[in-house]
């Protein structure tokens, strides 16, 4: 198991950690700024977000402590994340054209645990619409994000996203992060 | 409007299909009746019920179905619907239901294997017609179930060919995906994928072996892989084999997939030859090629190993794909609607990096964030807008028509062809099931 999914797996999801307003402030930023990324795809400034050992998670149980091994609905590391940009922004990604359009609300913001480092390990909870093929599609769920404090700010070493529907079925997939 | 078998018969020529065959209401009607719940249709795999009282659902046709594992260890297949009012037996899709089931209604209680056990307020029946014997009180058992090494499947129909015949040699898929398993044993991995098509269910089979597709349909996503690849190899990086899944689909161009033949069955059932090279020369296959020999002798793996074939179509409602230890299944829900379950298996005794090959192709192609699946889905779903249109009246399946070749009753396509063979192959097929009142074929 890596150190970031052993870290999230180790904290506990109900804590909530007694930390600054600046942390609460900086955390909170970060996570808006991703979530307006996303929607506003800019994509060169999405994978700047991640560590470099980064991983995106979106497991298919809760129970999952891993995303390494088994299956999971999203599991990538940088490399895969740049195949995804480079995949749905090619001419003839022909199930992006006419392109989707996502809009996050993000909220619930929790610091879950502050580490000496400035490491942060943050809940929130997301609501996220998608419009495609002219009809809206509804994704809500929660994030965990496991935050490294950088002098350049946040990266996120995991994100680990637990949708309501993950047992699905899917209508369709999901291309983009959510 | 109402088909009479003639009419049906003229919607399926040999070299092309009429549009209504996908898109009428009637006609899926006469599809559920005469080809889902008549023929052999997949329900499940026995590990997906290892202890006495688990329970999955499945759909065969329009009715709803469990796989049960009674006290006895064995595997039933029944209505989930309870003999007195209806209601469903079991909610959850999968779980276990302890010692019996209960009805949450009326709380009548069943075995198992669906044999009634009790009802409250019994003395109520005295003097009626009800009687706790009549198998007409006891949840209802799918009139055939059976299975083809540890594959559940269920006919709904009293009679006609064992689920062995009905295979053929199709069952060469499933052969495969046990016999690669140095311990000759597999196991599903957790839950199945769920994906809704909005299509025809013919259209997912149609596509599973049209090789001329792969290099149109899933270009972007192989130019995509290909350059990531690239990147990683420039900065002395090894690409992971996965990544190869993908930048397969541009290495022959859209046009150089005529090298893999493919096969019609009289049954419906297809299969195209394998392209994606999955006994590469590294230590992981080796020591799996190792186990093998070890389990099986020299001989009997080079067989097993020498089998390669991309995609099986066993008809009408599973592609296998052996070598990667996948197998979908679809449940048509209408005419533009189609629920396909993907599976994946774990060969026990074989090394860990061998699953994770099949996990990552599991995961690649047919995950909820697939690259791949995406694009054919999207294809499905305009092919199916494109049919409820009247601007055309026909499908074409001409490629290489007239060109097939016929050994031993196995229909082959023309050599160095991307043949629509499978796709006439399957509609003759089609044609006899739902004409001679399904007893065709």
């Amino acid at each position: 198991m890596g150190a970031a999914a052993q870290k999230l797996a180790a904290g506990d999801r109900f804590s909530a950690a007694r930390v600054s307003t600046e942390t609460q402030l900086a955390v909170e930023r970060f996570l808006y700024r991703q979530a307006e990324i996303l929607d506003e795809k800019q994509w060169d400034d999405w994978l700047a977000l991640f560590a470099e050992d980064g991983h995106y998670w979106m497991p298919v149980t809760e129970d999952q402590e891993d995303g390494e091994g088994v299956p999971n609905i999203f599991w990538e590391d940088l490399n895969m994340m740049k195949m995804r940009v480079r995949r749905n922004n090619h001419p003839q990604a022909h199930s992006q054209a006419p392109e989707n359009r996502l809009c996050h609300v993000v909220s619930n913001v929790i610091v879950e645990s502050e580490d000496p480092n400035g490491d942060v390990v943050v809940r929130s909870r997301f609501h996220c619409a998608e419009y495609l093929r002219y009809d809206i599609r509804n994704f809500t769920g929660r994030y965990r994000h496991y935050l490294r404090k950088t002098a350049d700010g946040y990266r996120i070493a995991l994100q680990r996203v637990d949708l309501v529907n993950r047992e699905g079925p899917y209508e369709y997939v999901i291309q983009w992060w959510l | 409007m109402s088909w009479s078998e003639s009419e049906i018969a003229a919607l399926v020529e040999p070299d092309r299909v009429h549009r209504k065959a996908y898109v009428d209401p009637g006609i899926f009607d006469l599809e559920m009746e005469r080809i889902f719940e008549r023929l052999w249709i997949y329900i499940g795999h026995e590990s997906q019920v290892k202890n006495p009282g688990d329970y999955y659902l499945a759909r065969v046709g329009r009715q709803p179905m469990m796989m049960t594992r009674d006290r006895n260890g064995e595997i039933n297949v029944l209505y989930n619907r309870c003999p007195h009012r209806g209601a469903q037996i079991c909610s959850a899709r999968k779980g276990n239901a302890g010692k019996l089931f209960r009805c949450s209604y009326h709380a009548w209680m069943f075995e198992l294997d669906g044999r009634l056990e009790s009802v409250p307020g019994v003395k109520g029946y005295e003097g009626t017609r009800f009687d706790a014997a009549n198998p007409a009180f006891h949840i209802r058992k799918a009139p055939r179930a059976d299975n083809y090494r540890g594959f559940w499947f269920a006919s709904l129909a009293e009679d006609g060919p064992d689920l062995e015949t009905h295979l053929g040699r199709a069952r060469l898929a499933l052969d495969q995906l046990v016999d690669r398993s140095p311990d000759g044993e597999i196991e599903v991995v957790g839950d199945c994928f769920h994906m809704i098509q909005q299509s025809n269910w013919k259209i997912f089979l149609e596509n599973q072996i049209d090789v001329s597709h792969p290099g149109a349909t899933h270009e972007s996503t192989g130019a995509a892989a290909r350059s990531v690849e690239n990147e990683m190899k420039r900065d002395g990086e090894d690409p992971p084999m996965s990544y190869g899944f993908l930048s397969d689909f541009v290495r022959h161009g859209i046009d150089g997939w005529d090298k893999f033949g493919t096969t019609g069955l009289p049954q419906g059932h297809c299969t195209l030859e394998g392209y994606m090279g999955l006994r590469p020369d590294d230590p992981d296959t080796n020591e799996y090629v190792r186990r093998m020999y070890e389990s099986y002798g020299e001989e009997k793996t080079e067989e097993i190993l020498g089998v390669d074939l991309h995609h099986v179509l066993l008809y009408p409602c599973n592609s296998v794909q052996p070598p990667l230890q996948q197998l979908r299944t679809i449940r048509p829900l209408g005419p533009n609607r189609t629920l396909s379950e993907i599976w994946h298996f774990r060969l026990k005794g074989a090394p860990e990096a061998i699953y994770q090959r099949s996990l990552a192709y599991y995961y690649l192609v047919n995950s909820p964030s697939t690259m791949v699946n995406a694009d054919d889905l999207f294809n499905w779903w305009k092919c199916q807008h494109g049919l409820e249109s009247n601007a055309i009246e026909w499908v074409s399946f001409h490629r290489n028509a007239g060109q097939d070749s016929e050994k031993g009753g196995i229909m082959y396509s023309a050599p160095s062809s991307m043949s629509e063979l499978p796709m006439r192959s399957m509609m003759q097929a089609w044609k006899g099931y739902m004409t001679a009142n399904g007893a065709g074929a």
